[in-house]
């Protein structure tokens, strides 16, 4: 192969192009095209990408929610038979979880950590790619189930055994839900270690941890719970796997097996998984509320140390999702006291955000206005949840709408609307534009209103006795009314999206006759505003050297003799102007794309046809190699091992975390 | 192949230091080990709560040959050793002393899995296969995956000892060896908990 | 931890100050060997009647091998606190989760 050579493009990417042995699938430079979309390994670019995914399918789980809600909004419809309605609730609570809320939450771990840290990008940029190529290609698998499955999966989200046996469960959806998940796991393992070492060993200097900003404590936390309870979900996936594909012995009663060996195990990740689902929402709006009432967060330590008491406390609660399941007395008593306790670092952050705005000068932005409908909302949530903690309320309370109700407060009003906060907040950074204010309060009312049409009737719906998963109801039970106000409700929030989505469109059309908003248009904190909108692909100029917490506010403002707070600099003094001359940046690379799309290829294999396994297999194994092996082309090789430029740098460094990936990959089948 | 270039060179505006003091890499596989702790925690408890569950027919704890299995354990125990020699003489920059150190514990690890295998079919054949009941599938899950481990181990060090063919390996990544090495002591840890915990300790 | 390719005196001399020679990795390797000898020493019914001691006695031992190798052979001795307080902390969670379930399970009934 010719041997290319090319001058030196732009001013931000000095790398020259070295030889070419792979030919096309060498390594590309910058821009803004398809392949260099596929290739990026740029945080910013895979949190947009994530970003842009989970709107998608928060689309399509939204879909699912309108089918279901129309089928209960009055009784005894035959819209949907009761097989689809059961594959409809199952892939609408798995979309929305693990394909809306998670990556969503993961967009903004992506784009925000490194700049909130003052660092280029994360530890592993190569892996980050990986991270999102792995999750795509689980995402779209497990929806394929759809067409080529027979039909989603029917079990419910939990998929509680010995339903999601053969037996009863006779279709592929469950063989689909079981390696779907498994592939998604796999790249929420990879990403939050990636996350992890990125905040322990990438922060600049002087940031302490203690001078980072609340939103990346979260979102730290949220890393180390996805580290440690995913691999506890990965354990029941296999055995459900084994059982329904190679006939294996682990839930099949008549064996002498326990079901409830399910149960437990998904628990363990499945209630750290809530906490996943919170924790950075509860950043977002921690960021988000002293910015607009012109004060720091109101006990920044205990908001980091309750951050880190959910975290922990999160794992001693599972077993309250099995009250009822035969666990007996004592286990009931200890978890249903655990569950108790965990409220109080929860309400610990609530008063600190309320302590935040008293007294503050407040801008009802709607950014701001999303946050505290988050912390209202989700006190509402939390209310409900307290009471599910007592157990013989919850005897009551389980498998009805009244827990449906919880659950979506929580994650809806808490983790949705924090993060629709948080994207207003941040998409001048992202995008270099504002979002409408006042489309956007429209959209903010929508979706306050709607949601609690839709979800306030359940918590009467479930005191009266109305079933959950099920897929209609008798007249005559008195369900009908709130039904229906659920379901007018439901397409309010439609009506909201379908608002937001426009006001993206129209406030970028907007932006065309609007001054650019600049560095920090909400004259923020932290030291993601200080450099230019949208983000210079290099971050930084300079990396910064901080001296305190919130240290862009202290760069902007001081005391003066009376100790009053003084503007010290303007943003134009203060922010960096953009100018990333001679700054290296990691290279970017297409075989984590190739990996990635091995893997459903494997999952296909394992559930049709195993020389499919085969070709996902050489796809997967043959792209780590290539990875491992991808020429350098970054002419400053030969770092120490501790450069955290990324592992491009070092093949041996590669083969290690390669080694990572492989073995956790191993464990896809 | 020297590219004409007239742009600016690369200067490092940031620290090369982390601010741990330990390497992305290193700081990564500890991680990655830690979950892994999740991960056959889950597995041997499967074991543990099912391995009485025989449905009538015969339990692995039944027709464990121990003085076999003592022997693969006290191999794959040697390999540990062979590995950090390993990594001990790579940072003296002795590259063909660990090359053959690596493979030495590739070639242990070897052992460990053709023991395996060899004590898997022999169950089979005693009629302990993996859809036998309740504990044997925990058991083959278990060891199962510990060997895919133990075989994915097998292949990082082949990689290395590739690598050092080559002269790819040196004093100064000798680092890689370490990591690699940490992966290889957390599977034979493992090893330790599963020989004790489901081979030694009897089923009451 | 870098040293000078021509430091080869012997290979029992420590490379610095901080990591065990290659003498030492030796010898904790023999205790390793001897420990797992007693561990399948107490399968066979012989000499000592371990009786309620042998579980104790097999955890204990499990947890001095297990202790041994990550200690030293993964020369978590010699590094950073931080990498100790990380695996301890997967471990302890792991060891803390799987208790509980287990006992939710009345597996010691």
């Amino acid at each position: 192969m010719a041997i290319i050579e090319h001058p030196l493009e732009i001013e931000t990417r000095e790398a020259p192009l070295a030889e070419r042995p792979l030919g096309s699938l060498t390594r590309p430079q910058g821009g803004n095209g398809w392949r260099d979309w596929l290739s990026t390994v740029d945080h910013k670019r895979i949190g947009i990408m994530y970003g842009v995914a989970a709107m998608f399918f928060f689309i399509v789980g939204g879909f699912e929610a309108l089918l279901l809600r129309t089928q209960l909004a009055f009784p005894e419809q035959g819209f949907l038979s009761a097989q689809l309605y059961n594959e409809l609730y199952t892939m609408h609570g798995l979309t929305m979880v693990f394909l809306f809320v998670m990556p969503l939450a993961a967009a903004f771990a992506n784009y925000l950590i490194p700049l909130q840290i003052g660092a280029r990008d994360v530890a592993f940029p190569r892996l980050n790619a990986l991270s999102f190529w792995v999750w795509l290609s689980g995402a779209v698998f497990i929806n394929s189930s759809w067409l080529v499955g027979g039909g989603g999966p029917d079990c419910g989200w939990f998929c509680y055994s010995p339903n999601s046996g053969v037996t009863f469960s006779p279709t592929h959806g469950v063989d689909f839900y079981a390696v779907g998940l498994l592939i998604i796991g796999a790249a929420s393992i990879v990403s939050s270690l990636n996350l992890i070492v990125t905040v322990l060993n990438m922060r600049a200097p002087g940031m302490s941890l203690f001078r980072m900003p609340v939103l990346t404590w979260m979102l730290l936390v949220t890393q180390f719970l996805l580290a440690f309870a995913l691999p506890v979900i990965v354990v029941a996936l296999f055995l459900l796997l084994f059982d329904r594909v190679f006939d294996s012995q682990f839930f099949d009663p008549d064996a002498g097996a326990d079901p409830l060996l399910w149960q437990h195990l998904f628990w363990i990740f499945g209630h750290p998984e809530v906490y996943i689902i919170i924790l950075p929402s509860f950043g977002i709006i921690s960021e988000i509320i002293p910015t607009f009432s012109r004060k720091p967060i109101f006990g920044y330590s205990f908001m980091v140390f309750s951050g880190i008491a959910i975290g922990f406390m999160g794992w001693g609660v599972w077993a309250h999702h099995m009250f009822v399941s035969g666990i007996g007395p004592i286990s009931v008593a200890a978890f249903s006291l655990s569950t108790m306790f965990i409220a109080v670092p929860t309400g610990v952050k609530i008063l600190n955000w309320l302590a935040t705005m008293w007294g503050g000068r407040i801008r009802f932005t709607t950014a701001m206005l999303f946050a505290v409908g988050t912390v209202a909302m989700f006190t509402i949530g939390g209310l409900s949840g307290v009471t599910h903690a007592i157990a013989p309320a919850d005897t009551q309370q389980t498998d009805t709408y009244y827990i449906v109700a919880h659950f979506h407060y929580v994650i809806f009003g808490g983790g949705v609307l924090g993060l629709m906060g948080g994207s207003y907040f941040w998409w001048p950074k992202i995008f270099g534009y504002m979002l409408n204010e006042t489309r956007g309060k429209i959209h903010f009312w929508l979706m306050i209103i709607g949601m609690n049409l839709t979800f306030g009737p359940m918590h009467v719906l479930g005191l009266q006795g109305m079933s959950r998963r099920i897929d209609t109801y008798s007249a005559g039970f008195g369900f009908d009314l709130w039904n229906l106000v659920a379901t007018i409700g439901a397409f309010t929030i439609a009506f909201g999206v379908a608002f937001f989505l426009y006001n993206v469109f129209a406030s970028k059309r907007d932006a065309k006759h609007l001054p650019a908003p600049g560095p920090d248009p909400w004259d923020a904190r932290s030291l993601e505003w200080m450099v230019p909108s949208p983000t210079p692909e290099h971050n930084f100029d300079e990396i910064p050297t901080v001296e305190s917490l919130d240290e862009w506010w202290y760069r902007k403002y001081g005391y003066d003799a009376d100790g009053k707070v003084v503007r010290i600099a303007t943003v134009d003094e203060a922010a960096q102007a953009g100018d990333g001359e001679g700054v290296h940046l990691p290279s970017p690379s297409f075989w984590p794309l190739v990996v990635a799309v091995g893997m459903p290829l494997i999952g296909y294999g394992i559930i049709f046809n195993l020389w499919l396994c085969l070709i996902g297999g050489l796809l997967t194994a043959g792209g780590l190699f290539a990875w491992v092996l991808e020429p350098v082309d970054d002419p400053d090789t030969g770092h120490g091992h501790d450069d955290h430029h990324g592992d491009d740098d070092d093949d041996g460094d590669d083969a290690a975390m390669v080694g990572a990936v492989a073995a956790a990959d191993g464990e896809e089948g | 192949m020297a590219t004409t270039t007239t742009a600016p060179v690369v200067t490092h505006k940031d620290a090369h230091q982390t601010n741990t003091g330990i390497s992305n890499n290193k700081l990564a596989m500890w991680l990655f080990l830690g979950t892994e702790c999740l991960l056959f925690g889950g597995l041997i408890s499967t074991y543990l709560l099912y391995k009485t569950r025989g449905n009538g027919r015969t339990l692995p704890t039944d027709i464990f040959d121990i003085p076999f299995t003592s022997v693969s354990s006290f191999v794959l125990l040697m390999s540990s050793l062979t590995m950090v020699l390993a990594l001990s003489a790579i940072n003296r920059g002795e590259v063909e002393r660990s090359r053959a150190w690596l493979l030495t514990t590739a070639m242990l690890g070897g052992v460990f899995v053709g023991g395996q295998v060899y004590e898997f079919t022999t169950f089979v054949r005693e009629g302990v296969g993996f859809t036998t009941n309740p504990a044997s599938s925990a058991f083959y899950t278990l060891t199962g995956f510990h060997g895919v481990h133990v075989s994915i181990g097998i292949l990082l060090l082949m990689s290395l000892v590739v690598a050092s063919v080559q002269g790819k390996l040196k004093q100064s990544n000798a680092e890689t060896v370490e990591i690699i090495g940490l992966y290889w002591h957390f599977v034979d840890i493992v090893w330790i908990f599963i020989f004790t915990v489901i081979y030694l300790i009897p089923a009451e | 931890m870098s040293d000078n390719v021509t430091d080869v005196e012997t290979e029992t001399a420590p490379d610095d100050d901080h990591h065990p020679s290659d003498l030492q990795y030796v010898k904790i390797a023999l205790v390793l060997g001897l420990i797992t000898a007693v561990e399948v020493f107490t399968y066979f019914e012989s000499v000592l009647d371990w009786g309620d001691a042998l579980i104790p006695s097999l955890l204990v031992m499990m947890v001095v091998k297990f202790w041994l190798v990550a200690r030293m052979f993964m020369h978590l001795k010699q590094d950073k606190p931080i990498l100790s307080g990380l695996f301890i902390t997967g471990l302890g969670m792991a060891v803390a989760v799987y208790i509980v379930a287990l006992l939710a399970f009345q597996f010691w009934n």
